[in-house]
């Protein structure tokens, strides 16, 4: 096919276009990066308004990730509220969508519409409040963990994901001898393996952003995920840090990094982790969003 | 619920399937719960997970009628003296609070969706007609990076560019010459600032459906429309665009459907009280005046509020839906 001049010229048009676009996307990131990376001395010379400092320092980095800093601790909590959390997620969800993707289960119809009711409607932040004290979970990681446990659309894509298994499978594994268990643990696990590898990916991106479970149900500070002592330092005011951190030992710093670099060093150190397996997760993502427009 | 699953996984079963069983009374139901009494077991504790984290709380929603004492037992829950019917309620629709925050709600939701709707489906277009493959890789994976930043990053991301403490915004102003601002807690840009915000988030993430539907559209259509003479804008226009309309409209109608959420944690992070006449909604008031104020019973009946009619816009909106032809949610 042969393009006509005005044919390139939109190419071009669009693609400058779209690389603008994408440069804007960008740009608010980048800033903070390097607003993270600007010295105090800098800062009072210059302001923040600079797309790359001329002397970066890193002192903001090392004052959040110093010895004793509440940084360490919750990058802990976080770190095992994800793999705890996403392990029993899918612990529950895997099996719930399994029984449920079968076809003949007596009750499948109201079990699945007792699910799908919460998607529709739900008690409110309240009433789930008032859950979580009278379970005895205030202040405890488990208030974390217990009341996301399972997704009900994750639950229904996956459900849906297994209704494409064919029947014939299980049929001839019972046909050999097969119980129901290994029917599940060596038939569907395996073939399952793309839908559970994607919604396990949606659940430990979904542990590592929460943080509002966290704001309202949590007191003690040792206890608080990365989220959470992020957003206390984003609330510090500006000019002093604050005492409620765990960072009062940076005034012995010679020259301290202005509490703006402070702030945009801690929102990169909280991306970081996300940034780092961004590249290869995020297909996966892109695949569960097609998978879920499959309707089963 | 703007949450990383995206679209309706649907619910449609059909009972015409013929490997769906026959009931023929408790007997025969009876030996098919034996038969599948493995699958029972491992659906108990899942179901058992819905009972009490997503049931007790709907059950919880009485307090609503009542004078809530946190110090109280489980069983004070029933007792019926406790109950005020629907003072709270009545309350609340008296309060001056009322009409603020239902236009706050309803307000941001629109400007949302008429600034936010349009724009990945415009990126999807743009992004569908590049023809370097790379490229067009390169500019999905950096649209889609924002929706991966936690609602505390981009808050934080949002504060640092629009601090008057030299924030990008600020300096940009300064160097054309204007005077440094205090963005977020001005009341006439906080809501403009919350729509920027929602676009830059979500655009990306957005347009990926758009382009999954335009995906499946026959590359035999543009040829032909080639054949007969259309450009490039007409090709968009006449053939990508209706390819896709039904995904545009069904998504839109459900985008109205969950109105009234309308970006709790955004919202909550980034307002102060001098916005709060346009910034305040109804989750972003029930958690100030519930969990920091403890009015428990108060807060609880205007949550259920809201819950009752998100539930039944969702219900109009998949009616809608149903009647366009497409299958629905449910």
């Amino acid at each position: 096919m042969k393009y006509s001049l005005g044919e390139k010229l939109f190419d071009w048009l669009n693609v400058i276009f779209l690389t603008l676009l994408t440069l804007i996307f960008l740009l608010p990131f980048l800033s903070v990066v390097s607003t993270s990376l600007i010295s105090g001395k800098e800062y009072a010379l210059r302001g923040l308004f600079i797309l790359y400092p001329q002397k970066p320092v890193i002192t903001a980095y090392e004052l959040l990730l110093g010895q004793g800093s509440l940084v360490w601790t919750s990058l802990g909590v976080s770190l095992g509220r994800v793999t705890v959390g996403t392990g029993l997620n899918l612990l529950l969800t895997f099996p719930l969508a399994y029984v449920l993707s079968k076809r003949n289960l007596y009750g499948r119809v109201p079990i699945t519409m007792f699910i799908f009711f919460t998607m529709l409607f739900h008690g409110g932040l309240i009433p789930n409040f008032v859950l979580v004290e009278k379970l005895h979970l205030l202040d405890s990681f488990w208030s974390m963990i217990l009341p996301p446990l399972i997704n009900p659309w994750w639950l229904l894509i996956m459900r849906n994901f297994m209704l494409a298994i064919p029947d014939e499978l299980e049929e001839a594994a019972i046909m050999d001898g097969a119980n129901p268990l290994t029917v599940l643990l060596r038939v569907y696990l395996p073939l399952s393996m793309p839908v559970i590898a994607t919604i396990g990916l949606w659940y430990a991106v979904m542990h590592w952003n929460s943080w509002f479970d966290a704001a309202i149900y949590l007191n003690t500070s040792s206890k608080f995920p990365l989220q959470l002592v992020l957003r206390g330092i984003l609330d510090f005011g500006t000019g002093q840090y604050g005492d409620a951190s765990g960072l009062a030992e940076m005034t012995e710093l010679i020259d301290p990094p202005p509490a703006e670099s402070l702030k945009a060093a801690m929102i990169v150190v909280t991306t970081a982790p996300i940034l780092m397996i961004y590249p290869f997760i995020q297909r996966y993502f892109v695949q569960g969003i097609m998978l879920g427009s499959i309707k089963g | 619920m703007q949450q990383l699953g995206g679209e309706q996984p649907g619910l449609a079963v059909n009972p015409a399937s013929p490997s769906y069983t026959e009931r023929k009374g408790w007997r025969d139901a009876w030996r098919q719960i034996k038969r599948d009494r493995f699958l029972y077991a491992l659906a108990a504790i899942p179901l058992l997970y819905f009972i009490i984290f997503r049931y007790l709380p709907m059950v919880g929603v009485i307090i609503a009628f009542q004078d809530y004492d946190p110090f109280l037992g489980i069983t004070d829950f029933f007792r019926l003296d406790r109950f005020v019917g629907f003072k709270h309620l009545r309350n609340f629709f008296d309060s001056i609070f009322f009409w603020n925050v239902m236009r706050n709600t309803v307000v941001i939701s629109l400007y949302k969706l008429v600034f936010g709707f349009p724009v990945p489906i415009i990126l999807a277009l743009l992004i569908n007609e590049v023809r370097i493959h790379l490229f067009q890789r390169t500019v999905q994976t950096i649209s889609y990076l924002p929706h991966f930043f936690s609602m505390v990053v981009a808050a934080g991301i949002v504060r640092a560019m629009l601090t008057p403490q030299g924030g990008l915004l600020n300096q940009l102003v300064v160097a054309l010459g204007g005077e440094p601002k205090a963005y977020l807690t001005d009341p006439d840009l906080f809501r403009s600032i919350i729509v920027t915000m929602d676009i830059w988030q979500h655009a990306g993430w957005n347009s990926i459906i758009f382009l999954a539907a335009m995906a499946t559209i026959n590359p035999e259509m543009y040829e032909a429309a080639a054949m007969d003479g259309a450009n490039r804008f007409q090709r968009m226009w006449h053939v990508t665009l209706p390819s896709i309309s039904f995904a545009i409209v069904i998504i839109l109608i459900f985008r109205i459907g969950g109105m009234l959420d309308a970006g709790f944690e955004q919202i909550l992070l980034l307002y102060s009280p001098s916005v709060f006449s346009v910034s305040d909604i109804i989750d972003t008031y029930v958690y100030r005046v519930g969990l920091i104020g403890r009015q428990y019973s108060f807060a609880a009946a205007v949550g259920l509020f809201k819950s009752v009619l998100a539930l039944a816009l969702m219900y109009m909106a998949n009616k809608i839906s149903q009647k366009l032809g497409q299958e629905g949610l449910w």
